[in-house]
């Protein structure tokens, strides 16, 4: 939905307004909805969150139309991309796996990220953290490598050898 | 029925926690579903029931092994009117409500400790704290979150996290909140303001009780809206560090207020409290508005004091499903409106001659 007000941008903030016991919803763009001055009636962002994501995937669907190969389907419930992009559900945790692909650039539109840096179960907690020590650790190399840090690289480049060395050795090894 | 329903508030309510008096409650909340079962938009009844037995078998293994005692109830066990009280209570969604038949709740004997089944997702934990209580919330969730866990298989991926129904939600699954009275940021038209700044910083804000026009009595619900890349702990002292600002600039324009107008501000919240105490008549409204005022007229101690927790239970107290649970049958809007008054009346001048 576009902004009401200047209908350029798209509506992502959704405005109560009680005006003589009449209640009118406005849809602004959130620069508009500063200039107005009538935010404090924010009514329930995770409904304008959740229209803002079906308003996003439909555009991307809209875009990639043809594009994209027809029938990207979840294995395991049987949900089909299109059908999540008109809900903005998923089915199941299996649909991750095979919706991955298309659901990246939603996460950086969303969390303006697409890699989990919180929480892990405990369950995985000591191989999990490990290979996530790599990762941070390959980053600083790559880093090291630009900027001409060799001796700073060789130490990374050991410090890697030896955790991924003590990880091949975990006997309770997932695939990531 | 839940006994928190009848017994007469909630924990968070008491008014004990820091910065009590602009930060009503503090909240967090951590999605997490079952990996072998779809999201409850896509499961049968016979899996809700599943997943209502296996939720209920970690929760007795919790009981058994820990001090807090947490209880199971069906959604379609309860009255309508004894589930809106939840949401009143902010135990449960109102989206809850729609899921009644597959629906769970899972509630703490203070009511700091919920777990709502089969709404978005599989399971919806959540502590409730007074005052500002954002990282004993987290520890508090982050340990209930473990103790399930031995049983459930949470739904997990090392690259995006916990894995949840809404896309908005992976990662941490976690969604912190603030509840904060800002009337004098309000009355000083400095909300536009604020609220822009905490948009920028990729917050939410929103009203107590989430639909628009409830949202009146100068309470405003913050709360972060990424959940991906960012660590729980670092996504809670955003949260943590930002409501210190804006409890600063509250306190500033309090402080403004009642040197530029201080009869005024004196009469207002005179006015408001000649009201409550003396009305016969109140609507839901009404009543939020000069609670307000009437809880801005206490922490400047210009009017005689009224505990918090009177106030904060008044807020919930004066809501159309609680009174009517309290009376004990349905009620029309009219003999809410003067039920509703007779009830404040009362809780206020319980408080008179203080
Ligand atoms: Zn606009
Ligand atoms: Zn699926």
């Amino acid at each position: 939905m576009l902004c009401q007000q200047c209908r350029k941008r798209p509506a992502t903030v959704q405005i109560t307004q009680i005006t003589d016991g009449h209640k009118v919803e406005l849809h602004l763009c959130e620069e508009c909805a500063l200039k107005s001055g009538k935010l404090d009636f924010i009514s329930d962002p995770q409904v304008s969150l959740e229209n803002f994501l079906t308003g996003l995937l439909q555009s991307d669907i809209n875009a990639a139309a043809g594009a994209r190969p027809a029938g990207v389907q979840c294995q395991a419930c049987g949900m089909t991309y299109q059908e999540f992009s008109r809900t903005g559900k998923l089915g199941c945790a299996e649909c991750y796996r095979f919706f991955m692909d298309q659901l990246q650039p939603v996460f950086r539109r969303i969390h303006g990220n697409t890699r989990h840096h919180g929480k892990l179960p405990r369950r995985l907690e000591g191989a999990a953290r490990a290979r996530r020590e790599v990762q941070e650790l390959r980053e600083r190399l790559r880093r090291a490598v630009e900027a001409e840090n060799f001796e700073e690289a060789a130490a990374l480049r050991d410090e890697i050898r030896l955790l991924e060395a003590s990880l091949n050795q975990e006997p309770g090894k997932t695939g990531g | 029925m839940p006994g928190g329903i009848n017994h007469a508030m909630s924990k968070w309510m008491d008014g004990s926690g820091p910065e009590a008096d602009i930060v009503v409650s503090s909240r967090i909340r951590l999605a997490r579903n079952l990996t072998a079962v779809p999201f409850p938009n896509r499961q049968s009844k016979e899996q809700a029931d599943r997943v209502i037995e296996q939720v209920a078998a970690a929760v007795e293994r919790f009981n058994r092994d820990g001090p807090m005692h947490l209880t199971v109830y069906r959604l379609r066990d309860l009255t309508p009117l004894e589930r809106r009280v939840l949401v009143e209570k902010h135990l449960i969604s109102p989206q809850h409500l729609q899921s009644a038949d597959t629906g769970a709740v899972v509630v703490s004997q203070d009511e700091t400790l919920s777990i709502m089944i089969n709404e978005e997702d599989h399971l919806r934990l959540q502590v409730i704290l007074s005052g500002l209580q954002l990282e004993p919330a987290w520890e508090a969730a982050s340990r209930l979150d473990d103790a399930l866990a031995e049983t459930l298989d949470f739904a997990f991926r090392e690259d995006v996290g916990y894995l949840t129904a809404c896309p908005t939600n992976v990662g941490t699954g976690m969604r912190a909140s603030v509840m904060t009275h800002l009337p004098a940021l309000a009355m000083t038209n400095q909300l536009p303001r604020v609220v822009g700044a905490i948009m920028k910083l990729g917050l939410v804000v929103r009203g107590l009780y989430g639909e628009g026009t409830d949202a009146i009595g100068n309470m405003f619900q913050i709360s972060n809206q990424i959940t991906l890349g960012q660590s729980e702990e670092e996504i809670i002292d955003n949260l943590r560090n930002l409501t210190v600002k804006i409890l600063q600039e509250e306190r500033t324009a309090r402080e403004d207020l009642l040197h530029d107008a201080r009869y005024q501000l004196e009469d207002r919240v005179s006015r408001a409290y000649g009201l409550l105490t003396h009305a016969r008549i109140m609507s839901s409204q009404e009543a939020m508005q000069l609670l307000s005022d009437v809880r801005l007229g206490v922490d400047l101690e210009l009017i005689r004091p009224v505990p918090i927790g009177i106030l904060n239970e008044l807020l919930v107290e004066t809501r159309p499903a609680y009174l009517q649970s309290m009376a004990g049958e349905e009620l029309g809007p009219d003999e809410r409106d003067r039920r509703r008054a007779s009830l404040i009346r009362q809780r206020l001048q319980n408080r008179a001659g203080i």
